[in-house]
């Protein structure tokens, strides 16, 4: 693997993460990261629905025209998205998926960092590359999701995965944690964390 | 009362940004002053209000079980139809908003076609199908209430922020981090709605 593929896959988990530094596709995610489980499924779905439909835009990228773009793209997406709602609607009863999760799977839709990296890269470039890109992009995003979710778990509930860890020793769970304004809390603190070691992200 | 309640429910209780971060993306980079997060705000209120309709329409007549076709289930349709239909009055609305309100064009200006990619206007038309109304008219007063909530929240954010600029924040937290960490804590502020009974 040459370094350019290597930098591809590297630079979204950390330097230009989609949350963090590019700030991208913040909606859809914090309302899942209240349990481990319910962020792992949106990780999984966003890393398979940007990947994939990176390396089907890349590989249609001479065929569309410029002016419709933007609806070919939609398209696109929107079928991985109901494929990816699909699959995971016939599963939901074997694993117990939260069904509000439906509703956060179809805003994977609208989700910045899908169309963004599709404009961004995808167009521009050949398909495995692109599918590199949309795998890492979409990793990048869930390795943020599942640090937010582990602290949010385990002080909210004393659980990770819904395994008892911090209960047995009598913890009382927190239950501001639960509640959706402590998921920005954290954001903000590993925004903090991550552009105090990376002094050239820092605004003026 | 029915819509009363759900009017001030949709604004305050169920606030598309704080209880279900919708919209986030275009609500942390329009918020850096009062007037241009006013006018995205107005833009919000106005597509929801359009669309929010006319996906409950179609959900309803066309995308639920036996609705079109005796036996036939489209509903895994719906999130393409929601974005085409919102893509679409987007467009139309650009449009007519140009030839018969030019003043309000220009003031909407770039912010009408950021629109339709704006989550809260698409969760907005898949809560509603979460949520089954029993009538067009609930669906309306939900999306204007929804609206009306997005516009009180990017208003108050903006505020704070030309405000923020003047204090003395962490150079690693100025920008975003701060951002985040204000957004919480207002978000815990409207959690105080949360205990309303209607």
């Amino acid at each position: 693997m040459n370094a350019k593929l290597k930098e591809t896959i590297l630079n979204p988990l950390f330097k230009g993460n989609p949350i963090t530094v590019l700030v991208l596709g913040i909606c859809s995610s914090l309302a899942v990261t209240v349990t481990m489980k319910g962020a792992l499924v949106m990780a999984l779905s966003v890393i398979v629905v940007t990947g994939i439909s990176s390396l089907i835009l890349s590989l249609l990228r001479k065929t569309i025209p410029g002016r419709v773009r933007i609806i070919v793209q939609l398209v696109v997406v929107a079928m991985m998205v109901i494929l990816v709602d699909q699959i995971l609607k016939s599963f939901e009863a074997t694993y117990a998926i939260d069904k509000q999760l439906s509703v956060y799977i179809g805003l994977i839709i609208t989700n910045c960092i899908v169309m963004g990296r599709i404009e961004a890269f995808a167009l521009g470039n050949k398909p495995w590359p692109s599918f590199l890109d949309g795998v890492a992009n979409g990793a990048g995003y869930g390795l943020i999701l599942l640090i937010v979710a582990f602290f949010r778990e385990l002080l909210g509930s004393g659980t990770l995965f819904g395994i008892d860890i911090l209960n047995r020793f009598g913890y009382v769970p927190n239950n501001l944690v639960i509640l959706p304004p402590f998921a920005l809390i954290l954001l903000g603190c590993i925004v903090w964390v991550q552009r105090s070691i990376q002094k050239d992200l820092q605004e003026k | 009362m029915e819509y009363l309640s759900l009017f001030v429910k949709s604004i305050f209780v169920d606030n598309m940004i704080f209880a279900y971060f919708l919209g986030m993306c275009s609500f942390l980079a329009v918020s850096k002053n009062v007037k241009t997060a006013a006018g995205l705000g107005v833009a919000v209120i106005f597509v929801l209000l359009i669309t929010l309709p006319v996906n409950y329409l179609l959900n309803t007549y066309v995308l639920a079980p036996d609705a079109l076709i005796e036996g036939v289930d489209l509903s895994f349709l719906s999130f393409i139809i929601f974005i085409a239909v919102i893509a679409a009055i987007v467009q139309i609305v650009e449009m007519v908003v140009e030839k018969y309100a030019p003043e309000l064009y220009s003031q909407l200006g770039i912010f009408l076609p950021l629109i339709a990619v704006n989550c809260a206007i698409l969760g907005g038309s898949l809560f509603m199908q979460q949520r089954d109304f029993l009538n067009i008219g609930e669906a309306t007063v939900y999306a204007l209430g929804s609206g009306l909530g997005w516009f009180l929240a990017i208003v108050s954010l903006a505020a704070i922020r030309e405000k923020m600029s003047y204090s003395n924040v962490p150079a690693a937290l100025k920008g975003l981090g701060i951002t985040f960490i204000t957004v919480g804590l207002m978000g815990i502020a409207f959690m105080t709605f949360m205990g309303i009974a209607l």
